[in-house]
């Protein structure tokens, strides 16, 4: 049977949920209406309004209040609704859910999960579609982990409930719909792995979140032009799995990151940096990057020329030196 | 619970006037007992030393920075004196008093001000919350474990400390309205002492006193003279009480007065007059206290000596142990980042490993 990436998710938790009674989920909306993403869609009626509530709406107040709440032994997992609407909660996320095991030299850790629903490619009105990781994985004592399939999303949600350190986990909103045969047995690696998802020999396109399927899709699409390009999903955007993602382009010579998030000062820099020093004698052309434009995110109208496609990827990776032709810089 | 029974009183609670002698404006609160209030006496002496001590160190170098709670000494040491060992104190940087008043160590309470780390205790021994710097977050912090402990069924409270300038921030609204719609067992004890580093109360709230922002969070609140140290106590106990009977959180303004400055590093003349300061040492609490104990025989001439050499040999503590150095191991930074070491960190910390040995 299908299961939905949100499907995927409400059995990770309800599955948390039982395995574990320090575990409670909580935000706005997340009782009985479900989530406005139904991602919680009937885990307070199943399992009481004391282990999945409704609280004010005030999401410096969710994290903060969940911040004690893990100092008093309990798990929360809670959701911020959308990417913008967590900004408020940014002191907290960033000054105690990050520092807190470290302020206290090991003496109080904060094993707690931020659920964000994040990035667009769903026609929302604006704050509804920022792709915020940059901000989270510049953030040292977070781990920011992201699924790209349905499985995923039921497997590192439940390795992020069980690790003892905080998790913002980022969900593509707009691969909650998407589904697939999902076994919830655990059979994805470890949280902290990176996986490929397609084996190539030409080049290696490095994507998460809502641009692993898209990449997917370009990977189809190269075999027309003659390409055979390997898929690498990172899963975890921190800490960074260097291992897959270094043999992966060793092996192919090429790379290009996709990312939804404005390229300038963005995450994929990290990954083009951190590549081009491990794989510098092994790269036939320097390490390219196709993301987002340095804009506000757009209105819905317009969000399709912000959004990387099989398109644009393409012709990014037809930049990558295949006859000796110089790069031509990017903007 | 109706408006009414949420309305602090109209004027701060008070038992002691500013000479000592027993005024009849506590609206029936309890005087709290006679070995309470000379512990709180011992303890305000010893406060005062300290932060004396830490002030004379700052000149010395010894301490990078010490944000003086002198004068508010009846808050900090109530704050403390009320909460039971399974309770939680969640403590600001102008709080070291109320720590020490708690029975931490000066040691344990100078690590953050002398740049060693963050948080020089156990908070999950001490039930200490490491001082917090930015302004209000604990308060969310305290409602969080407030409820974690009643959901637990651990006859607990959380007293988070804040002042005046943090009433303005967002998290201390948060906070009071998470607490109050979840009933969590939190107390927030706001010692407003008129200025938030150079900014006046009158530029900070249009608020006549900052309890009354209780009533619309539908949660109980109480202003009481801070600098009467009988009557923070008093208001201190109650809400405690309150709290810990499952009744709900408090809020409690202490109107008290910062004499010395931000820190040592600010310059109070700029932002207010000579005579406001001395107008606020007329109300000193300690002296308060001890013409109020003495008048009524219950503290003598001895027992005061006693207690400023107490405090005296405590100052040589505080002295000897801000002068030893204690080494610091570069290799601990990467000790706490995570519960589970990420293989960055380890790299990196074999990179300063190598880069110390070389």
């Amino acid at each position: 049977m299908t299961t939905t990436m949100a499907q995927a998710l409400n059995a990770a938790l309800r599955d948390a949920l039982k395995d574990d009674d320090r575990v409670l989920v909580f935000g706005e909306d997340v009782g009985a209406l479900g989530g406005v993403f139904r991602v919680t869609d009937g885990i307070t009626a199943d399992f009481g309004e004391s282990r999945c509530f409704d609280t004010p709406l005030a999401e410096s107040g969710i994290v903060g209040f969940a911040v004690g709440m893990a100092m008093g032994g309990f798990r929360p997992v809670v959701e911020m609704q959308f990417d913008a609407f967590a900004y408020p909660a940014f002191e907290q996320i960033t000054s105690h859910v990050a520092k807190l095991r470290n302020r206290t030299r090991g003496a109080l850790s904060l094993p707690m999960v931020i659920r964000i629903p994040y990035a667009g490619g769903i026609g929302g009105v604006e704050h509804h579609c920022d792709s915020s990781e940059a901000y989270y994985t510049h953030t040292p004592g977070l781990r920011v982990v992201t699924p790209g399939t349905a499985q995923d999303a039921y497997d590192l949600l439940r390795d992020a409930i069980e690790s003892p350190d905080p998790v913002v986990f980022l969900e593509p909103k707009a691969r909650y719909w998407s589904g697939e045969e999902v076994s919830f047995a655990r059979k994805s690696p470890p949280m902290d792995k990176a996986v490929v998802r397609r084996h190539g020999k030409d080049v290696t396109l490095i994507a998460y979140g809502p641009m692993v399927a898209t990449a997917l899709e370009t990977a189809e699409a190269a075999k027309d032009e003659g390409w055979d390009v390997e898929v690498v999903d990172l899963r975890s955007l921190s800490p960074f799995d260097d291992e897959t993602v270094t043999a992966s382009v060793r092996r192919t010579g090429r790379a290009v990151v996709v990312h939804e998030a404005a390229g300038f000062g963005g995450y994929g820099a990290e990954v083009v940096a951190r590549v081009t020093e491990q794989c510098f004698h092994q790269l036939h052309a320097p390490v390219l990057r196709v993301t987002g434009l340095d804009i506000p995110y757009p209105a819905p109208k317009l969000e399709r020329h912000t959004l990387p496609d099989v398109d644009r990827i393409l012709d990014t990776v037809a930049r990558l030196q295949w006859n000796d032709t110089p790069v031509v810089a990017g903007a | 619970m109706s408006v009414k029974t949420l309305l602090p009183s109209a004027t701060p609670v008070r038992f002691l006037a500013e000479d000592g002698s027993r005024v009849e404006l506590h609206e029936g609160y309890a005087e709290p007992a006679e070995d309470r209030l000379k512990a709180a006496y011992r303890l305000m002496v010893l406060g005062r030393r300290f932060d004396v001590q830490a002030t004379a160190l700052t000149k010395q170098g010894r301490l990078a920075v010490y944000p003086s709670s002198a004068g508010q000494e009846a808050c900090q040491v109530a704050a403390a004196l009320t909460l039971s060992e399974q309770d939680w104190l969640f403590p600001t940087y102008r709080d070291s008093v109320a720590l020490i008043a708690r029975g931490l160590q000066p040691g344990e309470v100078l690590t953050l001000l002398r740049g060693d780390a963050h948080c020089g205790y156990d908070p999950a021994e001490t039930r200490v919350a490491p001082q917090c710097t930015p302004l209000a977050t604990q308060t969310l912090h305290a409602a969080g474990l407030a409820h974690a402990m009643q959901r637990r069924g651990e006859d607990a409270v959380a007293l988070a400390l804040i002042g005046d300038g943090a009433t303005s921030e967002g998290d201390f609204h948060e906070a009071l309205n998470f607490a109050a719609v979840f009933k969590a067992p939190a107390v927030f004890f706001v010692q407003n002492n008129r200025y938030a580093i150079s900014v006046p109360f009158e530029k900070q709230s249009a608020a006549e006193a900052l309890a009354y922002k209780g009533i619309g969070y539908g949660m109980r609140a109480e202003q009481v003279d801070g600098n009467d140290a009988v009557a923070v106590l008093a208001v201190l106990d109650d809400a405690v009480r309150h709290a810990r009977e499952g009744k709900g959180p408090v809020l409690v303004e202490a109107h008290t007065y910062r004499i010395d400055a931000h820190t040592n590093a600010d310059d109070a003349t700029r932002y207010r007059e000579a005579g406001e300061v001395e107008k606020w040492r007329e109300a000193d609490p300690l002296r308060r206290l001890e013409t109020y104990l003495k008048g009524r025989n219950a503290l003598s001439e001895n027992e005061i000596e006693l207690c400023h050499a107490e405090a005296e040999e405590f100052a040589q503590t505080v002295r000897d142990t801000l002068n030893a150095e204690p080494e610091l191991d570069p290799l601990s930074l990467f000790d706490h980042v995570y519960a589970e070491p990420t293989r960055q960190l380890a790299a990196q910390r074999a990179a300063l490993e190598a880069e110390l040995e070389a």
